[in-house]
């Protein structure tokens, strides 16, 4: 049963002094799963993806991730997660091949390994030609793409994605929504972050996080048929308020 | 081990593509070396001088002679009256002059006071004292192989021990390299590590299986190689450059280099906890470390002559005390057991400073 759950999180909290950044929330994702993580800036979404990943341990409550607790088995958690920020996140002074090298030296892939699923991303990409190029005089939307192909260059269970497209036009941010169903084909959960509400309607799954509460969870039909809303922003305006 | 390599490949990479760090590392210490050893010296030679000379005769020839052939002055101009002194001082000919009084020969033969009087430019007081002292020192000399003092007055002979000849160059090259690696390694490191900060890939590297430690290590390591390359090269250029002597052991010397380098390139480490932009690091380390070193560890300002509370102060600073060391192996060969003290200290700020990076570094993680 808990196999099939990538995540299980139960009265996650974490509180900085007197302030309650994540309050109790309690809910689990499904292996295979676009989950959506909602919610106004401040609302507590960046400290609950960074219980999550292991870098912020939890004040209260308990989670697993890939099977593994968040704040004892951080080490094991990490080998099986990938991370996507919003700020850009490749070496720009590096080539693609070296970011790629680099990335997957440090998740311990072989060099059989990296040189092959380099040249698989390449040619995924359509890339073939930037292989030896410095990372800087790539364009912004292969940059993006390129950073997510990294994050799941060691065939993570599960991938956070903190606001992969802001900042990136719409049709860059349709072709990354590609590589999202993609990995979640290839049996990749995806742990999404944004602030745009068309996005949300892409995902399997929308929680919204209200003041660090969770405060609704569900499929884009559940939440608009509870809400009687026409679409998510109708939604998030009446959760938010 | 193996993501360990990786990530110090890396380090490298960055490195030797930033063309500024690459001046940084290699063009300022050598630089600094030979702008230190050649330009900026406080021995003075051949300082150019005028005399006006009254008396003409044959002492005060001889008297001339001697001054010209001391090596630390050129007489560049026999005035003929004292109406021209001041002209030459003003336009900047000169630093000094020399009046030798009329009766100089006949006062000495009947042994009464010689006369000489000593006008020096003042409004560069260092090099009027320095000058000044020069010529007393000539002329006590002249005054004793001249028999004109009786009764025979007390005769100072001082030796300088280590540094016979009073180099200036002696001082400035344990300094430089005290400097060079107190820069390299902590400001290269704060500036580096608040990189990743600034680009968002510490996070990524937070996130990965990377161990703190690991990315701790990575970091420091390409600085602690390089750092010792800037040593080995400043040694080098000392040696045989500039001839100063090595008198002590190498690996002693190394070893202490190693010392200060890892407890310079653990305080990058503290600065790149307090600073999130290259920016701060940059100025934290420059205004926070260079200066209270170059001025308070004695390299240029002697430390006793300074207040007593800087005097204090600089007893925290590990350069000072690093300098300490350094010259006392090469130029007095001494062995670990005259610089216990000295060692003992820097180990000691090395692991508070330590102690304090991972306290940092673990409450930024938490």
């Amino acid at each position: 049963m808990t196999d099939d759950k990538v995540i299980i999180a139960k009265d996650l909290t974490k509180k900085f002094g007197d302030f309650t950044a994540v309050d109790h929330i309690t809910f689990d994702v499904k292996r295979g799963e676009i989950f959506g993580f909602l919610g106004a800036n401040g609302a507590g979404k960046t400290t609950a993806m960074k219980m999550l990943t292991g870098i912020l341990s939890s004040t209260s409550g308990e989670a697993k991730v890939a099977g593994f607790d968040i704040n004892t088995e951080r080490n094991e958690l990490k080998k099986h997660i990938g991370y996507m920020s919003q700020k850009f996140s490749l070496y720009e002074d590096l080539t693609f091949k070296e970011n790629i090298k680099f990335y997957g030296g440090i998740y311990g892939l072989s060099k059989e390994d990296i040189e092959r699923k380099t040249g698989e991303m390449l040619e995924r990409l359509g890339l073939q030609h930037i292989e030896n190029t410095l990372i800087k005089e790539i364009p912004l939307g292969w940059k993006q793409k390129i950073a997510f192909s990294v994050a799941i260059l060691h065939h993570p269970q599960i991938v956070f994605l903190d606001e992969p497209t802001s900042g990136v036009d719409p049709i860059t941010r349709r072709q990354f929504w590609n590589l999202i169903y993609e990995a979640a084909e290839d049996g990749i959960t995806v742990f999404v972050t944004t602030h745009y509400m068309d996005e949300a309607e892409y995902c399997d799954r929308i929680s919204m996080m209200v003041q660090g509460k969770m405060q609704a969870l569900g499929s884009l039909k559940e939440l608009l048929t509870k809400y009687q809303s026409k679409d998510m922003d109708e939604v998030f305006i009446k959760l938010a308020r | 081990m193996k993501t360990f390599r990786a990530f110090v490949r890396k380090e490298f990479k960055h490195i030797f593509r930033d063309k500024r760090t690459l001046i940084i590392l290699f063009g300022m210490p050598i630089t600094q070396i030979i702008l230190f050893g050649f330009a900026i010296t406080t021995e003075i030679n051949n300082a150019d001088i005028t005399v006006l000379d009254l008396a003409k005769d044959n002492y005060s020839q001889k008297f001339k002679d001697k001054i010209s052939s001391s090596g630390y002055f050129h007489i560049i101009k026999e005035l003929d009256s004292y109406n021209e002194i001041e002209p030459t001082f003003r336009k900047g000919k000169t630093k000094l002059a020399v009046i030798i009084n009329q009766n100089f020969g006949k006062d000495l033969i009947n042994n009464k006071d010689a006369k000489i009087q000593v006008i020096t430019d003042a409004s560069d007081p260092n090099t009027a004292n320095i000058l000044a002292g020069y010529l007393s020192a000539i002329i006590q000399d002249f005054a004793l192989n001249n028999g004109a003092l009786s009764p025979p007055t007390m005769v100072v002979k001082s030796q300088m021990l280590y540094n016979p000849e009073n180099k200036s160059v002696f001082m400035f090259v344990p300094g430089v390299m005290t400097i060079i690696l107190m820069l390299v390694s902590a400001m290269m490191t704060s500036i580096t590590i608040a990189r990743e900060k600034e680009l968002g890939t510490m996070e990524i590297l937070l996130v990965s299986p990377l161990k703190p430690a690991v990315i701790i290590i990575g970091k420091v390591l390409p600085y602690l190689v390089l750092s010792l390359i800037n040593a080995i090269t400043i040694l080098m250029l000392g040696l045989f450059v500039f001839g100063i002597p090595m008198n002590g052991s190498y690996p002693l010397l190394f070893g202490e280099v190693i010392l200060f380098i890892l407890s310079s390139l653990i305080l990058g480490l503290l600065i790149s906890t307090i600073s999130n932009s290259q920016q701060t690091a940059m100025l934290i380390s420059m205004m926070g470390l260079m200066l209270p070193t170059i001025l308070l560890s004695g390299f240029i300002f002697p430390i006793s002559s300074m207040p007593v509370i800087l005097q204090y102060v600089s007893d925290i600073i590990p350069a000072k005390w690093f300098i300490i060391i350094v010259k006392s192996i090469m130029l007095k060969g001494m062995g670990l057991d005259t610089i216990m003290m000295e060692t003992g200290i820097i180990v000691f700020t090395t692991l508070i400073l330590a102690v304090l990076a991972i306290k940092k570094f673990k409450i930024r993680l938490e």
